[in-house]
C-alpha cells in the first residue's frame, strides 16, 4: 500500500452512504495493511477520515463544518459543532478522543515496537466514529437512508 | 475527595431495583449481584412492586411520562421499604433513576407533573434528594473497595486478560451524574475506571481498550441491525487486538448485544471472534470461590466453560 495519495476528502456531491461506505472501506486497508514505517502518515489519515465523518454529519444537518480547533484538533471542534443541539450524538465523544488519543501515541512513539498494533486499534476506533455516525444518520432519516435505500449499504437484509 | 468511609457504611444495605432486563435476558447479571452480596455480607432489599424505568419507547412519547415512571420506583424505595440508597445494576435503569432525580431538582414541569400523576396513582410523591441512586460498580466499590477484595479474593483472576466495556449510559450526560468527575475516589465520565479497579483487585489484567465507552448499537439493533452486528464486531475485534480472552460488561443490553452479535457477525458476515463475555459481578464472583452455577454463568449465551476450566476458576 502506497500512502499520502490516498488522503483526500471526497466530493460533498456523493451520497453519504457511498462516502461512508468507502471511508470504511478506505479505514480497514489501513488497519490491516500498513507497514509500521508507514504508521505516521497512515495515523495521520485516520484522523482526516475521522474528521471526514464529521463534516457529513455536520452537512447533512445543514451547517458549514468548521474549521476551529478544540485542544489542537479540528476532529473534536467537529464533533462539539456536531453534538450541539443533539445531545445524543456525545455518546460518540469518547470515541473521536480515542481517535485523538491514539493518533498522538502512534505519532510520539513511532519507532515502538507496539505500533502496528496501536495502528490497528486507531483503524478500529475510526471505523466505530464511522460506523456510529451513519448509524446515526439513518435513524435521523439525514441523507438517502432509508428502508428503499438499504442497497445501498451494501445488500443489507 | 470522596468520603468513603460514611459510603462504604451507608451502602452496606440498600434497596435493590433489578428493573425488566435484569428478569428476562440479563438474568445472569441478577443472579451473580445476589450471589456476591450473599457472600461479603451485603443486604439487598429489592424494591417493593417496582415497575419499569421508562428507559425504551415510552420517553419518544413524553419525556415527563419516563421521569414520573422513575420517580415511582424511587417513591416505593423511600416510602415503602425506608431506603435511602437505591442500587441499580442495569445502565438504562440508574441512567434514567439519575435522569428523573436531575429533572425533578432543576425542571418544576417535570415536578408538577410527577405530583399530579402520583396523585392520580395513589402513592407517595417522590421529591428530589430523598434517595441517592447508585450502580453496582459504585456499591462494591464504597462497600467492599481494592482492598477488601484483595483481602477476599487472594488474585484469583490472575492470568485473566480483560477488557472492561461499560458502554455509554453508565457516564453520560455528564449533568445527571454529579458526583462523577470530583477527583480521587470518584468515577470518571471520560474514563471510567471503577470496574478496572475491582478486577484488578481481584487478580485480573486489564488490557488497554479503547472501545471502553462506544456505542454498543443497542438503539440500532431493530432499524439496522447491519450497523448493530458492526458495531459490535467491532468491539469484539477491537478487544481481541487488545489481547482480552473476556470483556467484562456492566450493562444487560450491551452485554447481550455483544452476545447476540457476536453470533451474528459469524452467521451474516462469516466473522469469527472468540472473545467472551462475563458481568463484571460474575467474574467477581469466581474470584470468590462461588460456582459458575450460583453466578448464573450457564445462562450465558458466551460459552465460558472452557476459559473457566483452563484458568482454575472452578
Amino acid at each position: 500500500m502506497t500512502l499520502g495519495s490516498e488522503i483526500h476528502l471526497q466530493p460533498a456531491a456523493v451520497p453519504p452512504a457511498s462516502r461512508f461506505a468507502a471511508i470504511e472501506t478506505r479505514i480497514d486497508a489501513i488497519g490491516s495493511g500498513t507497514e509500521p514505517d508507514a504508521a505516521p502518515r497512515a495515523v495521520a489519515e485516520l484522523l482526516q477520515l475521522g474528521e471526514e465523518i464529521l463534516e457529513i454529519w455536520v452537512c447533512a444537518r445543514g451547517q458549514e463544518p468548521t474549521y476551529d480547533t478544540k485542544e489542537g484538533f479540528r476532529l473534536l471542534a467537529l464533533h462539539r459543532q456536531g453534538a450541539r443541539g443533539e445531545p445524543s450524538f456525545n455518546a460518540c465523544r469518547e470515541t473521536a478522543r480515542e481517535l485523538v488519543y491514539h493518533y498522538n501515541l502512534v505519532l510520539s512513539e513511532p519507532a515502538h515496537p507496539e505500533t502496528s498494533r496501536r495502528l490497528q486499534l486507531t483503524a478500529m476506533v475510526a471505523k466505530h466514529l464511522c460506523l456510529f455516525v451513519s448509524g446515526k444518520m439513518q435513524v435521523a432519516g439525514l441523507g438517502e437512508f432509508c428502508c428503499a435505500a438499504k442497497p445501498l449499504r451494501g445488500g443489507g437484509e | 475527595m470522596v468520603d468513603v468511609t460514611d459510603k462504604a457504611q451507608k451502602y452496606r444495605s440498600v434497596a435493590y431495583y433489578s428493573g425488566c432486563a435484569l428478569e428476562g435476558s440479563g438474568n445472569g447479571y441478577d443472579v451473580s449481584t445476589r450471589a456476591i452480596a450473599k457472600e461479603l455480607g451485603l443486604a439487598l432489599k429489592d424494591v417493593t412492586n417496582w415497575n419499569c424505568c421508562g428507559a425504551m419507547e415510552v420517553k419518544n412519547i413524553d419525556p415527563k411520562i419516563q421521569t414520573y415512571l422513575s420517580s415511582r420506583v424511587l417513591s416505593n424505595a423511600v416510602h415503602l421499604d425506608g431506603a435511602d440508597v437505591v442500587m441499580a445494576p442495569c445502565n438504562g435503569c440508574y441512567h434514567n433513576l439519575k435522569k428523573a432525580e436531575y429533572e425533578l431538582t432543576h425542571d418544576p414541569k417535570a415536578k408538577e407533573v410527577v405530583d399530579k400523576l402520583s396523585t392520580k396513582a395513589g402513592h407517595e410523591t417522590y421529591q428530589a434528594g430523598q434517595a441517592e441512586t447508585i450502580h453496582a460498580l459504585d456499591w462494591i466499590k464504597a462497600t467492599i473497595g481494592e482492598e477488601g477484595l484483595r483481602q477476599r479474593t487472594k488474585g484469583r483472576l490472575a492470568g485473566l486478560k480483560v477488557a472492561n466495556y461499560y458502554g455509554c449510559m453508565y457516564v453520560r450526560p455528564r449533568h445527571i451524574f454529579p458526583e462523577k468527575d470530583k477527583g480521587a475516589g470518584s468515577e470518571s465520565t471520560s474514563k471510567p475506571h471503577f470496574m478496572d479497579d475491582l478486577l484488578a483487585a481481584a487478580g485480573a489484567e486489564n488490557v488497554d481498550f479503547p472501545l471502553k465507552t462506544a456505542c454498543c448499537g443497542g438503539a440500532h439493533t431493530l432499524s439496522d441491525a447491519d450497523t448493530s452486528t458492526k458495531l459490535v464486531l467491532n468491539i469484539l475485534q477491537a478487544a481481541e487486538a487488545s489481547g482480552a480472552e473476556v470483556i467484562a460488561t456492566e450493562c444487560p443490553t450491551c452485554h447481550t448485544g455483544l452476545e447476540m452479535h457476536q453470533v451474528r457477525a459469524e452467521k451474516r458476515f462469516g466473522k469469527k471472534t472468540t472473545v467472551k463475555m462475563m458481568y463484571f459481578t460474575q467474574l467477581l464472583g469466581l474470584a470468590l470461590g462461588i460456582g459458575p452455577r450460583k453466578l448464573g454463568i450457564h445462562t450465558n449465551i458466551s460459552d465460558s466453560r472452557d476459559l473457566i476450566i483452563q484458568k482454575q476458576l472452578a
